[in-house]
């Protein structure tokens, strides 16, 4: 299909284990650009993991990631930090720096990357945060903004060097209506006006859906469908038809492991 | 935070920092601005050093004019040999000079009390003061006591 | 039986890493050496923190401490007449011993805890993630200032105990029990070497400021980031510093004065 033409992101053979458990095993993926790509999977399936992994702040124990050409895991020092410069991450948290105001957190990337004037930074600032509607708040500090407003402050930060791939992790996750519908506007928005590559990392299916161009879905260390939104609604297969539809039986069990139920209640050499 | 205060905050900090260094420095090491004194050597035999250390000091009617500088065993005399050095300008130290070992206070640290005497040549570097004083040992002190008494 | 001796191993090893990882992690620290432009704002904030905040509890400790000595002192050393020592007691133990290993166990409490609980919070709160991402070595921009700032502040704040403790010492004595002033100060000058005493109440400052903050900043970088495992951090840090303060008090005080 066309979308998967321009591809900016190849991930092969991606394996990665934490404390003697695969959190991913040997896994490929191709993230096309300018559009916005879902990964979705239950919780605690490494999805932030993953995340972290293309940004180069964990290392796969094998494996490529190849952003436009350059290999992240065999990356060196200054040009991880040139790469870093045309990826903008937004955290679950918000994560502004606590002992900054609003202004100096979203002008820190500008800072660190450019040598440009102050007067030149303002400017931008001001821009970046107008376009998530939150100009007015630039004396506040993080302490003092809703949740809502600190996970803006925190997009606009991300959005401040004009990225290239943006990247959202659990975006909507925890998000009253209103914000959520806000964040859902945002991320379509900002991806059109700006042209840049979006990865959406998230369960919510009802908001992802929306806005997604594409979507893997991922289980079990493996990817177990791929596709775009209508194609993922139409699949068969158990596993994808109990997570899209929120079934709370199936592929992934109801019960924990335990031992037979009527042996629980009544030991076995009681019974007659 | 202004960056004024702040600035200016730790500017005291530091300030406070060289201040107490200077204090401890002057006021309570009484550490004299003056380098080190030349001095000579003069040699002393004694029965009996104890209590003695290196660096203790070597003092005329109560000034100091020297520190002890080594205590070896003199091998032929059988005697301790203390080594002293004795600032360049005291020059006066008769020939028929003599050293004691005395306590100063009660807590007793031990220094060298030198008594000059009529003779009209000077000690000179690498000279030997002949008529010594040992330190005064406890036990010897009341063996000597007891010995009295039961003499009387 | 086998199982003790195999969780005893697995502790062991467990601690060997956190060893490992704590000398890396000073590694990278103190290697950055940091950038003059953005790197001394930020020094200076945290002297400010780190130092000047601590000066209160410091200066307080001090004098209570000078003036407990200098009237314990009194009490045993009027009976062999030798009241006149009393400076020189509270002068020698101060600069030689409780300066530096009492400002050592008050800056570990509160300056070394709250190192730990920032950094530990910020672990949390991704903000250490997220300024990796942005391109920022966190190391470099948050650890190290503070690193630094310890490292500036405590024999800095040793000195300053030394000194406030000596003069309470000196109101207690001079002012209230009437030890002849000019005897308490010529006495301690007497006996107080500039290179032997003070000196090595210096060093032994600036040792203990490193192992702190070393313990402290670490500790906070390396934490579980919930709040359990914060609040464990701080602890540790505490506790690591205190023993590891100490422990080297007694080497030092070996190397240094047991020669005498």
């Amino acid at each position: 299909m066309n979308l998967l033409d321009d591809i900016i992101i190849h991930i092969e053979g991606l394996t990665f284990t934490r404390n003697d458990r695969y959190i991913f095993r040997d896994i490929s993926m191709q993230i096309p650009r300018g559009k916005v790509t879902a990964i979705m999977g239950p919780s605690g399936t490494g999805k932030t993991t993953l995340l972290k992994l293309i940004g180069g702040q964990l290392r796969p124990d094998a494996g490529d990631i190849i952003i436009d050409g350059s290999n992240v895991p065999r990356l060196g020092r200054s040009a991880l930090f040139d790469l870093r410069e045309r990826m903008g991450m937004l955290f679950q948290s918000g994560a502004l720096f606590t002992d900054m105001n609003v202004f100096d957190n979203v002008a820190f990337p500008l800072r660190v990357h450019t040598q440009l004037p102050e007067v030149m930074i303002r400017d931008l600032v001001l821009m970046k945060l107008q376009s998530v509607g939150l100009r007015g708040a630039i004396e506040l500090m993080p302490s003092e903004l809703s949740g809502g407003m600190a996970r803006r402050v925190a997009l606009a930060r991300a959005i401040a060097l004009d990225p290239d791939l943006m990247m959202y992790d659990e975006p909507f996750t925890g998000q009253d209506p209103i914000a959520m519908g806000v964040l859902v506007k945002l991320i379509k928005s900002l991806n059109a006006a700006l042209n840049h590559t979006t990865i959406v990392v998230s369960h919510d299916i009802q908001e992802t859906l929306s806005i997604a161009d594409y979507i893997y879905l991922i289980s079990d260390a493996q990817v177990v469908a791929h596709g775009s939104p209508e194609g993922l609604l139409a699949e068969d297969s158990p596993q994808v038809k109990q997570f899209m539809q929120g079934l709370p039986d199936g592929p992934v069990p109801f019960h924990y492991p335990a031992p037979e139920y009527l042996d629980s209640l009544i030991p076995t050499d009681v019974r007659s | 935070m202004r960056m004024r205060t702040l600035e200016l905050s730790v500017g005291g900090f530091m300030l406070a920092g060289l201040i107490a260094l200077g204090v401890l420095v002057v006021n309570i090491s009484g550490l004299s601005l003056s380098g080190p004194k030349e001095s000579y050597t003069l040699y002393a035999l004694f029965e009996n050093a104890g209590g003695l250390t290196e660096r203790s000091k070597v003092s005329m009617s109560g000034v100091v004019i020297g520190q002890v500088s080594a205590i070896t065993i003199d091998t032929d005399a059988l005697k301790a040999k203390v080594e002293m050095k004795i600032n360049n300008d005291v020059d006066y130290l008769s020939y028929d000079t003599s050293a004691a070992i005395l306590t100063a206070g009660l807590l007793g640290e031990k220094y060298i009390g030198v008594t000059v005497g009529a003779d009209e040549e000077m000690l000179a570097d690498g000279d030997m003061i002949d008529d010594t004083q040992s330190s005064l040992v406890l036990e010897e002190l009341i063996g000597k006591f007891l010995f009295n008494k039961v003499s009387e | 039986m086998i199982e003790l001796i195999a969780s005893l191993g697995r502790r062991v090893l467990t601690w060997l890493m956190e060893m490992g990882r704590s000398g890396i992690f000073l590694f990278h620290s103190i290697v950055a050496i940091p950038v003059p432009r953005t790197g001394f704002p930020l020094l200076l904030k945290q002297l400010y923190s780190v130092g000047v905040l601590s000066l209160i509890i410091i200066v307080v400790s001090g004098l209570f401490i000078g003036m407990v000595i200098s009237l314990q002192g009194y009490t045993i050393l009027v009976d062999y007449g030798s009241e006149q020592a009393v400076g020189q007691m509270v002068a020698l133990s101060l600069v030689r011993e409780l300066s530096p290993v009492v400002t050592a166990l008050l800056f570990a409490g509160r300056a070394g805890s709250a190192l730990t609980a920032e950094i530990g919070l910020m672990k949390a709160t991704e903000q250490l993630a997220s300024m990796e991402m942005i391109g920022v070595d966190p190391l470099r921009r948050i650890v190290a200032p503070r690193f630094w700032a310890g490292f500036i502040s405590m024999p800095i704040l040793s000195m300053i105990f030394s000194v406030v403790g000596i003069w309470g010492g000196m109101l207690v004595g001079v002012e209230w029990l009437g030890i002849y002033e000019g005897s308490f100060w010529a006495n301690m000058q007497a006996s107080v070497e500039f290179g032997e005493d003070v000196v090595n109440g210096i060093i032994k400052a600036i040792v203990f400021g490193f192992v702190v903050t070393w313990i402290a900043v670490f500790q906070g970088y390396d934490c579980i980031p919930t709040s359990e495992g914060i609040s464990q951090a701080t602890t540790k840090t505490v506790v690591y510093s205190s023993l590891a303060v100490l422990g080297l008090d007694f080497l030092l005080t070996a190397l240094m004065f047991g020669d005498l």
